[in-house]
């Protein structure tokens, strides 16, 4: 099986400093698109690719890539961003790819900054990843000593400079408009999407924003073609994915696996299973904001579409499994907690709803619960839907409670009935 | 026009505009936070929420915002959806989650938007058994409470205050459910808008200060319209009042003036109203010639008309002295009283000349005056010799919205419509159109010009006049202008011309003539280059215009006839000479004169010195007209009633003449007559009786009454003197009643009392006064244009260029200053503003301040015109080496006009 994204990553080594990274090829890819390819054969190449964006909302990135502008009358200059605020619990994959191969990332931005036509590029990435944030900062040094970054790269009159933003820390710097508030010196509270950020992005230029993950495909798409991408995956995405894996489990992780691969071959055959004497009781597929999934749905082919089908989302594709010996409402509490703690402030919904959701989980977890509880916790359900608040967090926080709810709600009723928790 | 269609039944609506203020131009009621008929939409608080559905066939719908969904044509929405009525109700109840319930208690309850979205939505039931969160407040000064537990996080002011009026010293902070709105630390608010808080916040987090210090709930205050009397611009206010004193202004809407927002000066300045500075009963001069002293002594107001009578019949002439802060009306009644040929305008010569060039020039030339609406339309300004924010508060404010109109093209090619405010300012950034100031000194606008420069008036003048020859070679040009100014000129010419609405502002501050020209000439290049042209003058006070329109001769004049002719007696009409005159010239004339009178609200330093003070009434006693900057004749409404012997300048006047059995006096007995007898001697006065409605107007046979129908303690409040209930004061002048009986629907625009409506018991309640949202009041707004264009003259240029201005050895040129709070002489009064005025001081460069040895403090003593004072430096680096500025209403030397010579008496070595 091919491992494209990881092949020269050693987990606890040193990352490939430029030299070792271009003797094994790398850089090539970006040689080869600067000098013979078009930004139109690019982009063709990424669409027929059927790579779908890896930050969690799964848009087709050639799509995403042709939304932006034509460069003629653009105004100027054009920014792309490499998400790299990787805070989604349970996600820890950027933070291998920047770890383990910086200079991997920094290819496919400049590929794709050849692609959508911009000049400068923004890496933002999370505050706690120190060591990615070293690692990378050294390879922009390399990457502009060779020339790789800057003026005229591989001699095709191509100019690109980059910059690492790094973090404050705020969960909801990963939305992008919020991200671009956030590079601007403002308050990291997102925007409206009318217009998009590819009209009216960073500093209200033109911008383009993907994941690290998505990036880091892209000179491996460059190098070895579309149909090659398409054929990692098991199913009509393209691509290898890095899926994830925390909880109770025997060997939490990180593994790049076909695009497509069930839940259950990454769960039993990867992380090994659940630790001796715990059963398995439900994963959040994609991360903190996903849908819980459960034993019935163990054959889900992890998938954009599959988990959709499921009743859930893809996300980050970095599961958090709950066992049988850990009880759902302090794990959703936690979860509750987080993200009230990391509301922006800006919406009402979000801001007033995401505590008030939490209290009412600790008091349940704490034995305190009260008959109405429920009732008041679908109403958050509903009023923290898509549509209702400004951005997706809200929405993405309620995805867990309303899947808990519905998977296991006898554990809230019997704390409510018991006062107290069963688990405690 | 777009079709809309509201639970099923089509509407047309304007094309351009969100669904919000779509469906409240149609009259719905759909809840609201955080959008701003003035700061548009931004999405944040969620209460606007409707369910839009794709087609007829789509019985789902999906719940979207109605501020930040285009009202397009064939949308399809409903506000009374069961969903979208369950989710606002949950909104509510968010907000309740930590809103104290502290409404009884609270500054805003009554008029509470908060209060009145609640009971909209339809929340009542609480469910949240857990704490409330809690916040420290910040002293934020003398105008403004604060009271962050009440805050609902609605952005509004964050975004008033930092995105409407730039200021900078307050902020957002915090994340989640810990929003904080307020400083970094304790401190007075420093932008000159900070009281529009008040209005802006829709809760009580942002209260008046001065409100507090006598509280009263909306329901009980008699209010009514009125006109800020602070400044030239005549914004439009409501007074409110209770017990004989008043209590609060508030913004009173009008399209084309002062829209949502009112300066800090025009708010607060009404404390002087209530103050010990006024004067209360008619005042005679004893003199006990024992001890040499003489005093003013109270008089009743028989016995002191009998004896003006017999001092007015034994004087052998009568000269009066009229004011730019007195009404037209009052004016005119002096004039009538002393007879035309013995009428001076209360205005210096300087002053006067330049009121009187401003007129002409608006008058006859093909530039139109502005309106602060048109001005926020301007996508190019020329701003010659003023500092905006401290002279015409208010205008400042609309400059800094006409900048913003150039970028707009950005919005435009992304298709950004511009009610979606927050794309707007992201796709702008940081994006002005142009500004160009030229001024003695720094500006408070600085921070958005485009380019700066700083220059004595003749200068800024000769500039100007090059400026408008590189537009129109036909205007005069400056033959010996340096390279780099000739430059700079040509620059700003091109950005002029290349604007589709350029604007020129100048006005009297910098006390010169060709700088009013030049400014003229620049319009009027403009004009004949095919663009349509503003100009806007700033005048001193809030009648200047209007005396200047009925015309006459100025003090110094007055003076003359004074020290030449034969002794007699001069009235004086709400005038404080002192700040006109140099006080030795009218300490010599006030001696001549057999008896002086002033018709005066406060005690100034001339009615100190005068015979007879016979206490007029201020703006918020007085009903009358004034004539704005722009030309507007507006209306104000007394909210008091006559309380003791306190009555309106014009009624003294026409006691005056009924006790001297003046024949003519029915001509002036009322205030319509006086309207009447103007336009029939000055044309131009002819709309002055139409600018409201007449007297005899009624609503459905009932006058509109000042008081609400929930006033309360009516038959209560003057119980400790007489347990009968007193009969309403009459008030035959006007439609408005003493009383809370009348007609209560919405009056006629002039008599708007106050923005309420059933359900809408805050000052957003404007929106169903509005013809449309954020359009003008139903039936027109209030006031007339005077000032008209008048076509077809021929265009003739200014030419008269003045020189250069050289600095003269061991002299200084002496320019004026202006602080918001301090250069308005009635302002001053107020216990609030008085806080914000700063202590004396005379203006110097660094370098000259250094020559001169001074440091910031210490005393320097100025001579101008053989007049010595002796001021603490403050050192302005904006000043020009060779120039001193002197502060306008705080130097103590108003009566010396400016710009002049002066010298430094001290060593210069120390």
């Amino acid at each position: 099986m091919e491992r494209p994204l990881t092949k020269h990553i050693t987990i606890g080594g040193d990352p490939l400093n430029l030299a070792e990274y271009e003797k094994v090829g790398g850089y090539e890819a970006c040689r080869k698109s600067l000098r013979t390819l078009t930004p139109d054969n690019i982009l063709q190449l990424v669409k027929d690719s059927n790579l779908r964006g890896r930050g969690g909302a799964g848009f087709p990135t050639g799509l995403k890539w042709s939304s932006m502008p034509s460069s003629q009358n653009s105004p100027r200059p054009r920014y792309l961003i490499a998400d790299a605020d990787e805070m989604e619990p349970g996600a820890f994959k950027d933070r291998i790819l920047m770890e383990g191969n910086p200079h991997q990332l920094i290819e496919g931005l400049i590929i794709c900054a050849y692609t959508v036509d911009t000049e400068i590029g923004y890496i933002f990435i999370r505050s706690e990843y120190t060591l990615a944030a070293e690692r990378i900062r050294k390879a922009i040094g390399e990457a502009y000593e060779k020339g790789y970054l800057g003026f005229n790269i591989f001699g095709s009159g191509f100019n690109f400079e980059l910059r690492l933003h790094v973090s404050s820390g705020r969960y909801i710097c990963g939305e992008g408009t919020a991200l671009a508030n956030s590079i601007e010196g403002n308050r990291a509270v997102p925007r409206h999407k009318v217009p998009r950020q590819t009209e009216s992005g960073l500093w209200g230029m033109p911008t383009l924003l993907n994941n690290v993950e998505t990036l880091c495909n892209i000179p491996h798409i460059i190098n070895n073609g579309s149909i090659w991408f398409k054929n990692l995956s098991k199913c009509k995405d393209g691509g290898t994915k890095i899926f994830g894996v925390s909880g109770k489990v025997k060997k939490p992780g990180a593994w790049e696996l076909p695009m497509g691969t069930t839940i259950r071959e990454i769960l039993e055959e990867h992380a090994g299973g659940m630790l001796d004497g715990l059963k398995f009781r439900g994963t959040l597929p994609g991360g903190a904001s996903t849908d819980f999934l459960v034993e019935q749905h163990l054959d889900v082919p992890m998938d954009y579409d599959s988990v959709q089908k499921a009743g859930s989302r893809f996300g980050t594709g970095t599961m958090i499994v709950l066992d049988d010996h850990t009880c759902p409402v302090g794990m959703v509490h936690n979860l509750e907690s987080f993200f009230a703690r990391e509301s922006c402030g800006w919406c009402t919904p979000c801001r007033e709803g995401l505590p008030w959701t939490a209290k009412v989980l600790k008091a349940i977890e704490d034995g305190k619960g009260e008959p109405g509880d429920i009732e008041i916790l679908e109403f958050h359900i509903r009023a923290l839907g898509p549509g209702r608040t400004f951005c997706a967090l809200a929405p993405g926080a309620m995805e867990p409670l309303r899947s808990a709810l519905k998977f296991f709600r006898e554990d809230f009723d019997a704390h409510i009935k018991e006062k107290r928790c069963p688990w405690s | 026009m777009a079709t809309i269609f509201i639970d099923n039944a089509p509407y047309q609506v304007q094309d351009g505009q969100n669904l919000l203020s779509a469906c409240l131009s149609l009259g719905f009621n759909i809840p609201y936070f955080c959008w701003h008929p003035a700061m548009h939409a931004v999405g944040a608080c969620r209460m606007c929420a409707v369910k839009q559905f794709r087609d007829e066939n789509d019985a789902r719908g999906s719940i979207v915002m109605s501020c930040m969904t285009p009202a397009a044509d064939g949308t399809r929405i409903s506000i009374d959806d069961n969903d979208v009525r369950e989710f606002r109700a949950g909104v509510i109840e968010f907000l309740m989650l930590n809103h104290p319930h502290d409404c009884p208690v609270c500054d805003e309850g009554g008029e509470c938007h908060l209060q009145d979205m609640t009971v909209m939505s339809g929340h009542v039931y609480r469910r949240y058994r857990f704490k409330k969160r809690t916040y420290l407040n910040q002293n934020l000064g003398p105008f403004i409470n604060h009271e962050m537990n009440r805050c609902i996080q609605c952005y509004r002011c964050v975004r008033f205050y930092r995105d409407y009026a730039g200021g900078r010293d307050f902020n957002v902070f915090g994340i989640h459910d810990r929003i904080y709105f307020g400083r970094c630390s304790d401190g007075t608010l420093e932008n000159e808008f900070s009281g529009n808080l008040v209005e802006v916040c829709p809760t009580g987090v942002f209260t008046d200060k001065t409100l507090r210090k006598h509280y009263t709930r909306k329901w009980d205050m008699q209010t009514a319209p009125s006109i800020c009397p602070h400044c030239g611009l005549g914004c439009n206010i409501i007074v409110g009042e209770r017990y004989g004193s008043v209590r609060r202004i508030l913004n009173r809407y009008n399209h084309e003036v002062n829209g949502y927002f009112l300066c800090d000066r025009g708010r607060f300045g009404y404390e002087f109203v209530n103050g010990d500075c006024r004067v209360r009963q008619p005042l005679v001069r004893h003199t006990s010639k024992s001890l040499d002293v003489s005093s003013l002594e109270p008089i009743e107001k028989k016995e002191v008309l009998q004896y003006l009578a017999k001092m007015m019949t034994s004087s052998e002439r009568v000269i009066g002295l009229g004011s730019p802060r007195a009404t037209l009306e009052a004016n005119f009644s002096l004039r009538s009283l002393v007879g035309p040929e013995n009428f001076y305008v209360g205005m210096s010569e300087p002053e006067l000349k330049m009121v009187l060039q401003i007129i002409e020039i608006l008058s006859n030339g093909p530039a139109y005056s502005p309106s602060l609406r048109d001005v926020e339309q301007c996508d190019a300004v020329l701003i010659l010799g003023e500092d905006v924010t401290n002279i015409a508060p208010r205008l400042a404010l609309s400059l800094r919205q006409s900048v913003r109109q150039k970028p707009m093209e950005i919005a435009e090619r992304l298709k950004i419509p511009r009610w979606a405010d927050a794309a707007v300012r992201q796709a702008v950034q940081s994006e002005r159109g142009p500004l160009f100031i030229l001024s003695p000194m720094a500006t408070k606008l600085d921070d958005i010009a485009t380019k700066t420069l700083l220059a004595p008036p003749d200068d800024i003048a000769r500039l100007g006049f090059q400026i408008a020859h590189e537009i129109n070679p036909e205007a005069q040009p400056v033959l010996d202008l340096s390279e780099n100014l000739r430059e700079l000129a040509v620059s700003i010419a091109a950005a002029l011309k290349q604007a589709s609405l350029p604007l020129v502002v100048s006005g009297t501050s910098c006390g010169s003539v060709p700088v009013i020209n030049a400014a003229a000439n620049v319009a009027w290049a403009l004009c004949t280059q095919g663009k349509k042209t503003g100009l806007c003058y700033t005048v001193p006070e809030c009648n200047s215009l209007g005396l200047g329109l009925m015309g006459g001769l100025n003090i110094r004049d007055c003076f003359e006839k004074i020290m030449t002719g034969s002794a007699g007696t001069l009235i004086i009409l709400e005038n404080d000479l002192y700040r006109r005159a140099e006080a030795q010239t009218i300490e010599a004339v006030l001696q001549k004169c057999k008896n002086v009178v002033v018709i005066d609200h406060i005690l100034s330093r001339t009615a100190r010195e005068a015979d007879v003070v016979l206490p007029s009434g201020t703006f918020t006693e007085t009903t009358g007209s004034l004539v704005n900057s722009e030309g507007r004749c507006q209306r104000q409404f007394r909210v008091i009633p006559p309380t003791g012997e306190v009555q309106e300048g014009h009624h003294w006047l026409l006691d005056i003449m009924t006790s001297i059995g003046r024949s003519d006096v029915n001509q002036i007995s009322s205030l319509e007559s006086v309207g009447e007898l103007m336009a029939k001697e000055f044309p131009i006065f002819k709309p002055l009786v139409e600018i409201a409605p007449r007297a005899d107007f009624r609503e459905f046979g009932q006058k509109i009454p000042r008081q609400p129908h929930r006033y309360s303690g009516r038959t209560a409040m003057l119980a400790d003197i007489s347990v009968h209930e007193p009969k309403p004061p009459d008030d035959p002048e006007s439609p408005l009643s003493f009383s809370m009986e009348g007609y209560q629907g919405i009056p006629p625009a002039p008599l708007i009392q106050r923005f309420w409506t059933p359900g809408w018991n805050s000052c957003q309640a404007v929106n169903k006064f509005q013809s449309e949202i954020d359009g003008p009041l139903v039936g027109g707004d209030p006031g007339r244009r005077l000032i008209g264009l008048l076509n077809g003259n021929e265009l003739v240029f200014f030419s008269e260029i003045p020189q250069t201005y050289e600095p003269r050895d061991g002299e200084w040129l002496v320019v004026s200053i202006s602080n918001i709070f301090g250069s308005e002489e009635l302002s001053s009064l107020a216990p609030a503003i008085s806080e914000r005025v700063p202590e004396p001081y005379v203006g110097l460069n660094p370098e000259d301040a250094n020559s001169l040895g001074k440091k910031d403090g210490e005393k320097l003593l100025l001579s101008i015109n053989g007049i010595s004072k002796s001021l603490p430096v403050r050192v302005i680096t904006s000043l020009q080496p060779g120039i001193i500025a002197l502060p306008i209403g705080l130097s103590g030397l108003e009566g010396i006009a400016l710009p002049a010579w002066g010298k430094v008496l001290e060593n210069r070595n120390g």
